[in-house]
């Protein structure tokens, strides 16, 4: 692979670790929040303490792909997932 | 596959940690320094007594709120916290009813006369400690940022730290001496596993601490947007809407003297933590008794009485689970239950901590001398370490220098103390990009050892708080501060003394080593 197009993919990865691993960690721990069978406020830090466990794991996940493309595929997909189910569920309305 | 995979989790560790490691060294070093934040203010202040008797707390709350119905009735809310093992002094607190202008006032108190702590003004321990995550130079949320970030990124490092290390078990007991580069390598392995859980628990915790502000989507997909929403969020968490508003109404307060004996006879002689009195002279006050063993889940038990007629109204249910959680990760990231010994440990293991960054950086350098020891990116990186790992130490140092040398009651004398920190923290960069590698360690360390070494010298010169005086008192606050930059200023020598001799021998073997002197350093840190 020449230099450039790898330092491309190597940058491409970076973001796909960055924004695509902070949405995805942000979608799950919403979805956390929304099905804790609690008040909302349980929920809710429920989902605050394992959004960062979320984020290390969709990085491991993005510089272990074979290709940049599947990383992003695979951040993005797991984004999209956990968003349509968390809008789903719907919040646990308030007390 | 499987190498790829490996091999991917190394670029990514090393990249991880170098980006941020000189922050993550600032973070570590001072967080470390913070576990003793109580004992460096009072080695600030060599102005207060050396030991105080105790008093009661029903007698400090009695001084406590005679002071503070003086200083500002009609108050929204009163914080009384009485004295603790660790400081014998008594802190008020007092925010004005919003209609007021809502002013805060603050003040520390001799719970045994009523009367103000006269000390000299310093940042004290508690300097230090809030340098670990809000920085200084900056407003507080962009410090939390780049604190968060860093951390991120140090959780990241652990991660995939832990997934290339192929024998924990192995390497636990692997440490090669005098093998350059590998026993950097080594020296790394060791202070990361050694202390590991240590290492997860601090970092994860410590994003916890504002995950609120990192994931503010989690709050805002429940609670709406914006900030009145998340003020909702916190009420609900530390259920706040059970202290009502003010009427308007005035009502004398309840004596608090008897309330302080019931909460005693409830929670424990001597247990109590804080006060809280919420609308302080109207007829909807609450006083709000904090108490019990201090544990690291951080639940200590609330007693509400009604302000007026003294009745007991609730007491404080235990948390939910992911309440207990998150206070607990809080909790052990503070480590304010920790009694000596385990605050040792936790100032030991927060060294290893610090210990861990630093060889990771050096590590780096090792690595690729070699290859690009030419290069702006790799000088870049060589003099930032020398500037950070051995500068900051000599910056902190400076710290405390000033907080002898600066004249008491000058202006923003505490502000200077810190301004001493940032100039010798930068001098110590510029020095390390003018310098010969090798000299610029040698000669910062040399410095290092000077200025923590003679601390305990300029202590007896300038104070009467020095070891002659408080080690037959006893007070081991006071001698440990001294004893520990003693030790830390032989550490430096130790290092600085072993660099100089590995360059002597070199220069004596004709410079057929063309070994650096970090390696050196490297081989005497095992020996």
């Amino acid at each position: 692979m020449p230099d450039r197009t790898r330092g491309l993919s190597v940058l491409s990865r970076v973001a796909a670790a960055a924004l695509g691993g902070y949405a995805c960690a942000a979608a799950v721990s919403v979805w956390v929040s929304h099905i804790v069978p609690a008040p909302r406020v349980e929920g809710v830090t429920t989902g605050l303490l394992i959004g960062f466990a979320v984020f290390v794991g969709a990085v491991v996940w993005v510089f272990a792909a074979t290709t940049a493309r599947r990383a992003w595929a695979g951040v993005l997909s797991v984004t999209v997932l956990f968003a349509v189910m968390a809008w789903v569920a719907g919040p646990v309305p308030a007390p | 596959m499987k190498t790829g995979f490996r091999q991917s989790m190394v670029g990514v560790h090393t990249w991880a940690g170098l980006v941020v490691g000189w922050v993550l060294f600032l973070v570590f070093l001072t967080g470390t320094a913070g576990y003793f934040d109580a004992e460096i203010d009072r080695w600030m202040q060599p102005e207060r007594p050396l030991q105080r008797e105790t008093v009661s707390a029903e007698r400090a709350v009695e001084e406590a709120s005679a002071r503070l119905s003086r200083a500002a009735p009609g108050a929204e809310r009163w914080f009384i916290g009485l004295p603790g093992p660790r400081d014998p002094d008594m802190t008020l607190f007092w925010r004005a009813d919003p209609s007021a202008g809502g002013g805060t006032g603050r003040v520390e108190i001799d719970p045994t006369t009523g009367a103000p702590v006269a000390a000299r003004e310093t940042g004290g321990g508690q300097f230090l400690y809030k340098l670990h995550y809000r920085l200084h130079y900056m407003p507080a949320v962009p410090a939390y940022w780049i604190v968060g970030l860093c951390s991120m990124l140090m959780l990241i490092a652990i991660i995939t730290g832990i997934i290339i290390h192929k024998r924990i078990f192995k390497d636990f007991f692997t440490f090669r001496p005098g093998k350059g580069q590998r026993s950097w390598l080594d020296a790394h392995n060791v202070l990361s596993v050694l202390a590991l859980p240590f290492h997860l628990m601090i970092t994860y915790s410590g994003l916890i601490f504002f995950a609120y502000l990192y994931m503010a989507p989690v709050i805002a997909a429940t609670y709406g947007m914006g900030e009145e929403a998340r003020d909702v969020y916190f009420d609900e968490r530390f259920e706040r809407d059970s202290i009502p508003a003010r009427t308007g109404i005035p009502a004398d307060l309840t004596p608090l003297a008897p309330l302080v004996r019931e909460a005693e006879r409830r929670l424990g002689d001597g247990m109590l933590g804080y006060l809280n009195i919420h609308n302080p002279g109207d007829a909807n006050a609450r006083v709000v008794i904090v108490g019990g063993p201090a544990t690291p889940s951080r639940q200590r038990t609330g007693l509400t009485f009604d302000g007026v007629d003294g009745t007991l109204l609730t007491v404080s249910a235990p948390d939910s689970a992911p309440m207990t959680t998150y206070q607990t990760l809080l909790g052990l990231h503070e480590g304010l239950f920790a009694g000596p010994i385990l605050r040792w440990f936790y100032f030991l293991s927060g060294a290893l901590g610090t210990a861990m960054v630093g060889a990771g950086l050096i590590l780096w350098t090792v690595k690729r001398r070699a290859r690009i020891g030419g290069t702006p990116g790799f000088r870049l990186v060589e003099r930032l370490n020398i500037g950070t790992i051995a500068g900051l130490p000599v910056a902190i140092a400076a710290y405390f220098w000033a907080n002898r040398l600066i004249p008491v009651g000058i202006g923003a004398r505490a502000a200077w103390e810190a301004h001493v920190l940032f100039i010798v923290w930068a001098a110590m960069l510029l020095h390390a990009f003018l310098r010969p590698a090798r000299r610029g360690w040698r000669e910062q360390l040399w410095l290092a050892a000077a200025a923590f070494g003679l601390l305990p010298a300029l202590n007896a010169v300038t104070t009467d708080r020095h070891l002659g005086v408080t080690l037959p008192a006893g007070a081991w606050d006071l001698a440990g501060v001294d004893l520990v930059t003693l030790v830390l200023g032989l550490a430096f020598a130790g290092v600085a003394w072993r660099l100089g001799r590995r360059a002597r021998h070199e220069v004596r073997a004709g410079g057929r080593r063309a070994e650096s002197g970090l390696r050196a350093r490297g081989s005497e840190a095992a020996e």
